[in-house]
């Protein structure tokens, strides 16, 4: 316990300094969450790099969370989804039921090329669709990865901080 | 002859004129009502002696030597008054579950009420001879009813032997102990056992107590002489099951108590500080295979275990106070013990009789294969719930107010007593509220495991609710849990004068009235209503004002949820058999067969995990190989010879005219 407090003294305070608000228009829903955002990221066919740059994104360097947004366990937690990947076949079933259970108000964020245009999957086997095919979809976060500061700005606009 | 000695007799004669009846044609009816009113008899009996109508009566003609006395003091009332209760609940309930042809048969339906007046006799008995004579017919009768559906499995004859051995092996003990009494006290009867008892030896004493508490505490199912109790009980009949459970090993604690406290008049503090251990430790362990057992009766029967242990942890603090002259301490730990006796006839007998009603509808005893049983047997759901609430010693259950006044005895003797109370004490206090934390999880998992959720297996489904007579039977014996649970001090002032008369002492009352004033459960119970009420308002007020939206059950999206995701009861407890591995000792087999064609594809993985009995291999097990290398050793003695038995015969009489004539 002691070691622990010793490493986060010894290290100090790591994260980039904050970037200016992001521009663009802020969804109408989101003004509502008075900025605070609880996500549920849902993979619903990707190819995991998302996932390695949504970890980064919440990591100590980037710090999501400081601008309100938070990863939650369960859809019944969150404010909105963040959705990775070309939606599967086996994938939208359980995506559907998965925004159905988030309580409204709610917003969806597609992450990634593949989720917004299927990306370098379209058109091939098993692929249903792009994330706007199946729920609707209210920010749109481009890169094939996106960036961790990408992530981190897409999310701002809907914190609003 | 006043109401004591009315009951008794009416208890004794309607006992035998029903199983008389059952003789001539057996029918479960009239067998179970003439039991139940033998219980009744019995309880008012007790309830007699209690109040302070106490008699005796010998008959010297009826048993050659000996002769039978009787004498009903109020420690034996109370053992009498539970046994009667516990018999009257499981008379009821016995009429309509006795339905199939094994449970019918004469034999069993004649034991039954025999059983029944054997033990109301035990406590009753005023001399060597009866109680040994009781003692006998009741572990023969026990016996009987044990094996009643041996043609269920080669399991119920393993049970009746183990049981069968192991009574035996305690009677006895019992019997050796007594004898070595009798003859240093020049007399049989119960008087002349007190008037020397006080003046025996303390070798002879302590031999005399050694033997006779070896022999109790098996009947009891004390850790290490437990081994029988976990078999037998699960494989008799569940009315049996309760009486077994409920009354007859309560006669353990009636004979230690009758011998240590009052024949032999309290004795040296290191008899008590062994009562004590053996009861921490059989609280303990009994409780812990309990949590981990996966057969709805043989946790049950394990509980038992853990609760005579309690009851075992408070007599042997009552002696210990004794011996170091806090005689009003004594009286209160003998009192709590006393209590629990009864919340645990109450709570035992209930939790049996619903079992006994799943088996009885489901066909299966085991949890895993159990649950979603509140849809199709909501009446036996709700008693089996009120039992394990009881079990769970949380404040609105029986077994909380005999485990607070237990704690308050143990918590109160820390500065009395000597260098042995100083060290006991504290760790008998750490065992009782290590089993209370155990025994809520225990029933927890009893409970929601078996009862709750979705149904595990097509049997569950085709589930009934039992007919009226079983439901009448649970009611009786949720009845008296409520009355122990809600109201104790209506039966404290008669548990008190049981404890009062074996621990003399004058203080009791004063004690008692302290406590239950202190306690007062009934203003807790109502206290927890009035909370959840309110909780239960306040929620509604502020959910009214917010629109309500259908939505559904989260799954994780995948579809709907089979009763395979359920826990099971192997499950819930694998936490618990975790942190105690190293006390249990689980075998785990994982058997990983792969396809012919490839090893790297597996065909099925196969998960087996089975908690032996530690003590029981550890200390029966070699015993079990010697008496089998014995029987090996002497099959050489008997090749079959005709000669060889004769010449047997011939070296044996002049072995003993030798012995004769060179002893004489």
């Amino acid at each position: 316990m002691l070691s622990l407090w010793r490493k986060i003294r010894r290290t100090g305070r790591v994260a980039e300094p904050a970037p200016p608000p992001p521009e663009g228009a802020r969804p109408e829903q989101a003004a509502v969450l008075g900025g605070s955002v609880q996500l549920r990221h849902v993979d619903a066919g990707s190819c995991n790099g998302c996932e390695v740059e949504i970890g980064s994104a919440f990591g100590p360097v980037h710090d999501g969370e400081r601008y309100g947004a938070r990863l939650v366990a369960s859809p019944r937690h969150a404010d909105a989804l963040l959705v990775t990947g070309v939606v599967t076949r086996n994938m939208a079933e359980p995506l559907r039921r998965t925004f159905d259970s988030v309580p409204a108000p709610k917003l969806v964020v597609a992450v990634g090329d593949c989720a917004r245009n299927c990306g370098v999957f379209a058109g091939a086997y098993g692929v249903a669709g792009a994330v706007r095919d199946v729920v609707p979809v209210d920010v749109e976060i481009p890169g094939c990865p996106p960036r961790p500061e990408a992530i981190v700005e897409g999310l701002r606009k809907l914190t609003g901080r | 002859m006043n109401l004591a000695a009315t009951g008794m007799a009416a208890a004794v004669a309607i006992g035998l004129v029903t199983a008389l009846l059952a003789v001539v044609r057996a029918r479960p009816a009239v067998v179970g009502a003439g039991t139940a009113l033998t219980g009744a008899a019995a309880m008012a009996a007790g309830a007699a002696a209690l109040s302070g109508g106490s008699f005796s009566l010998v008959l010297p003609g009826v048993l050659p030597l000996s002769g039978v006395a009787l004498a009903l003091d109020p420690l034996g009332g109370l053992f009498v008054a539970v046994t009667g209760g516990v018999a009257v609940a499981a008379g009821i309930y016995s009429m309509s579950y006795v339905d199939n042809p094994d449970l019918r048969a004469r034999g069993v339906q004649v034991a039954l009420p025999v059983f029944v007046v054997a033990m109301v006799l035990v406590p009753a008995a005023a001399n060597v001879g009866t109680l040994l004579v009781c003692w006998e017919l009741m572990a023969l009768a026990s016996l009987v009813l044990v094996v009643a559906e041996h043609r269920r499995g080669p399991e119920v004859a393993s049970a009746g032997r183990w049981y069968a051995v192991m009574t035996h092996a305690g009677f006895v003990s019992v019997l050796i102990g007594l004898m070595v009494f009798a003859a240093h006290a020049q007399g049989d009867s119960f008087a002349a056992l007190r008037a020397a008892g006080r003046q025996l030896s303390p070798v002879v004493a302590g031999v005399v107590f050694v033997m006779t508490l070896a022999g109790f505490a098996s009947k009891a199912g004390i850790v290490p002489l437990h081994a029988w109790l976990p078999r037998a009980h699960p494989e008799a009949p569940s009315h049996v099951s309760a009486l077994m459970s409920a009354a007859m090993v309560n006669l353990g604690v009636y004979g230690l108590v009758r011998i240590g406290v009052d024949l032999l008049g309290g004795g040296a503090a290191w008899w008590w500080l062994l009562v004590l251990g053996l009861g921490a430790v059989s609280a303990v362990y009994g409780i812990l295979q309990a949590a981990l057992s996966s057969d709805l009766k043989r946790l049950l029967g394990q509980s038992t275990t853990e609760n005579m242990g309690l009851v075992l942890v408070g007599v042997g603090a009552a002696g210990l106070f004794a011996s170091s002259g806090d005689h009003a301490l004594a009286a209160l730990s003998l009192t709590a013990a006393l209590l629990h006796v009864v919340g645990h006839a109450a709570f035992k007998t209930l939790l049996f009789l619903a079992a006994g009603s799943v088996l009885h509808a489901t066909g299966s005893r085991d949890l895993d294969l159990l649950g979603g049983l509140r849809p199709v047997m909501p009446v036996t759901t709700a008693a089996f719930g009120l039992g394990a609430l009881a079990a769970s010693a949380l404040p609105p259950g029986t077994a909380f107010v005999s485990e607070w006044l237990l704690l308050q005895a143990l918590i109160h003797g820390l500065p009395a007593g000597g260098v042995g109370a100083a060290i006991a004490m504290p760790v008998a206090v750490a065992a009782v509220a290590l089993t209370a934390g155990l025994a809520v999880a225990t029933f927890v998992k009893a409970f929601g495991v078996g009862f709750l959720a979705r149904p595990r297996s097509e049997a569950v489904a085709g589930a009934h609710e039992s007919p009226f007579t079983m439901l009448a039977g649970m009611g009786v014996a949720a009845l008296a849990c409520a009355v122990v649970a809600l109201w104790p001090a209506a039966i404290l002032p008669a548990v008190g004068a049981a404890a009062g008369g074996s621990a003399v002492s004058g203080a009791v009352t004063l004690r008692l009235n302290q406590v239950t004033g202190a306690l007062s459960p009934l203003l807790l119970t109502l206290g927890l209503v009035v909370a959840a009420v309110v909780v239960a308002g306040v929620v509604r007020a502020v959910a009214v004002r917010r629109v309500r939206r259908e939505a559904r059950l989260w799954d994780c999206g995948g579809g709907p949820m089979s009763a395979r995701m359920e826990y099971t009861a192997t499950s819930f407890a694998e936490p618990l058999q975790r942190v105690f591995d190293d006390v249990v000792q689980p075998e785990l087999d994982v058997d990983v067969s792969h396809h012919q064609e490839s090893r790297y594809l597996v065909q099925a993985v196969e998960y087996r995990r089975k908690v032996p009995d530690r003590v029981e291999r550890r200390l029966y097990q070699p015993v079990l190989n010697l008496v089998t290398a014995w029987g090996r050793a002497g099959r050489g003695l008997a090749p079959g010879s005709v000669h060889r038995y004769l010449g047997y015969g011939f070296y044996a009489v002049c072995g003993v005219l030798i012995l004769l004539a060179v002893t004489r």
